[in-house]
């Protein structure tokens, strides 16, 4: 099968054009370093991406989280269910686990800014 | 009044790198002047992550990007003062500038480094018909809302401008539980990144419809709903294609324009294609002592130039104050093509190692750059230029030895 995706690793979004065969990369093109093609083969049996969004936290204020490793592309609103019925305690560091494995994805959910 | 080496206008990420060199090369009597409550600039607002893959080699968040600056600028002792609006500078570099706590006060630098930012361009630019209801915010104004306040500012959304910031809204937007109908861009290429249109509206699929633009707002205290309609070569709407969306926010994504009027007040000269100062590659402006840097020179496309440019600033400035140096006024003009919208820096004045960013005006497949002076030719082959990424080249030494040199675009 022949598909073409736009490689999201880095901001130079290379155009990829790939032929497949039972989802297992044969052929690969446009990719301008050895990141593309795991990123095809990724996207092609279980795309993930990173989830960045808010909580809220205790005092009223909204801190902004990410998840430390990318998740599955399908479970992305799931996560935001969860995220958006927490509240977050302070004083919190970037970096701290807000969320731990969420959904069993192995992923954290973690703080990206310092709060008192 | 207080007198200070080195004062930097913006706490954002270009004032803060550039603050930062200032103080490693020796500065230690300098000033930050932030109007904001805290440092950070506009990456406080950009909670996506993307930023840092160049200067740190590790794909950041926009608050996690800033908090290595902030750091850093407290680790140094590096002083600054927040909630304080800069409203004038002058020619002889006395800055008048305004807080709640001391009111109207003035301040003497030695050397100044402009790091406003930019701002965005607002909808009176667009000449859109229609009443103006509530529901219009720029892009930034609905990020604000959304990431630092926590409101979501509508529920169905039509997106104007295919910027990244537009992009990163509709998917922000989306997470969030509202229902993007459409952004339109009326440029038949989007100004924004492939791995956006990827990852922000494919993702979701959120439809892209290129030349298209919105010709009527509807609704009288909210917005009700916008018309769209195809536009041709020229840009103007084609009667036949208008289309009725129902809404109730448009956000507004159609470009930034560098925050200057502080710099028109102190006289110095700014550029047409740029909208910031003319500088050169020292980012000196054309008044002595007087530096830019970030998205006050130019609209950068990534903060990690920002920051590389906030460090030429910073040195540049550092080394005026410590060796009293003046400009050198033996100019090398950089000349380009049509096809070249502007450079930075516009011109060089030193022999020194010269990196030079510019802009394409349009989207060229299939293309070498020429850089040439006297009899030295250099070309860089290039599958794809797009006005939406800024480019670079280093101009090698021996290139420096004309009046001008010259950048072009050829034919591969």
């Amino acid at each position: 099968m022949k598909i073409e995706m736009t490689c999201i690793i880095c901001p130079v979004g290379c155009n990829l054009e790939i032929e497949t065969e039972n989802k297992k990369i044969i052929k690969i093109k446009g990719n301008t370093c050895p990141r593309g093609e795991k990123y095809a083969q990724t996207e092609i049996t279980n795309p993930v991406r990173t989830l960045t969004t808010t909580i809220r936290c205790s005092n009223g204020e909204i801190l902004p989280v990410r998840t430390d490793n990318p998740i599955p592309k399908e479970l992305i609103f799931k996560c935001m269910d969860i995220i958006n019925n927490v509240v977050c305690i302070l004083p919190i560091s970037a970096g701290d686990i807000i969320i731990e494995n969420i959904l069993n994805t192995g992923s954290n959910i973690i703080a990206s800014k310092e709060m008192e | 009044m207080d007198n200070f080496d080195i004062v930097i206008i913006g706490g954002g990420p270009a004032g803060m790198a550039a603050a930062i060199t200032a103080h490693q090369e020796g500065i230690e009597n300098l000033l930050i002047i932030e109007r904001d409550d805290s440092l950070g600039g506009i990456l406080r607002q950009c909670i996506h992550n993307g930023f840092g893959l160049h200067k740190f080699k590790e794909e950041l968040t926009g608050p996690e990007y800033a908090l290595k600056y902030e750091k850093k600028v407290k680790e140094l002792n590096i002083p600054y003062i927040l909630n304080t609006m800069v409203t004038d500078i002058s020619e002889d570099k006395t800055i008048t500038a305004t807080s709640s706590e001391r009111g109207i006060f003035q301040i003497k630098a030695k050397s100044i480094i402009l790091a406003m930012g930019c701002r965005e361009r607002a909808k009176g630019a667009l000449n859109i018909a229609g009443s103006r209801p509530a529901g219009i915010y720029s892009a930034g104004t609905a990020q604000k809302f959304v990431n630092m306040k926590g409101y979501l500012p509508g529920k169905d959304i039509v997106i104007l401008g295919s910027g990244d910031i537009g992009l990163i809204m509709a998917r922000r937007m989306t997470l969030e539980g509202a229902k993007v109908h459409a952004v339109c861009e009326i440029m038949p290429y989007s100004g924004g990144l492939a791995r956006n249109i990827q990852q922000c509206l494919k993702d979701f699929d959120i439809p892209l419809k290129l030349s298209h633009t919105v010709i009527e707002i509807h609704g009288k205290e909210r917005v009700e709903g916008v018309t769209i309609a195809k536009v041709d070569e020229k840009r103007n709407p084609i009667p036949e294609t208008k289309e009725y969306i129902p809404c109730d926010t448009l956000l507004l994504s159609v470009g930034l324009i560098p925050e200057n009027e502080l710099s028109k007040g102190a006289g110095i000269k700014l550029s047409n294609a740029t909208s910031g100062a003319v500088v050169d590659q020292k980012r000196q402006t054309s008044v002595e002592g007087i530096f830019a840097c970030g998205n006050v020179l130019h609209v950068h496309d990534l903060v990690d130039y920002v920051s590389d440019e906030g460090e030429i600033a910073g040195k540049s400035a550092a080394e005026y104050v410590l060796n009293s140096k003046t400009r050198n006024e033996s100019l090398i003009k950089i000349e380009t093509d049509g096809k070249i919208r502007y450079t930075v820096p516009q011109y060089i004045t030193e022999k020194e190692n010269t990196k030079i960013y510019f802009r394409v005006d349009n989207i060229y497949n299939n293309k070498k750059i020429i850089l040439r002076s006297n009899s030295n030719i250099k070309t860089f082959k290039k599958q794809k230029l797009l006005p939406g990424e800024m480019e670079t080249i280093t101009v090698p030494l021996e290139f420096l030895d004309a009046e001008s040199i010259y950048i072009g675009l050829e034919d591969l």
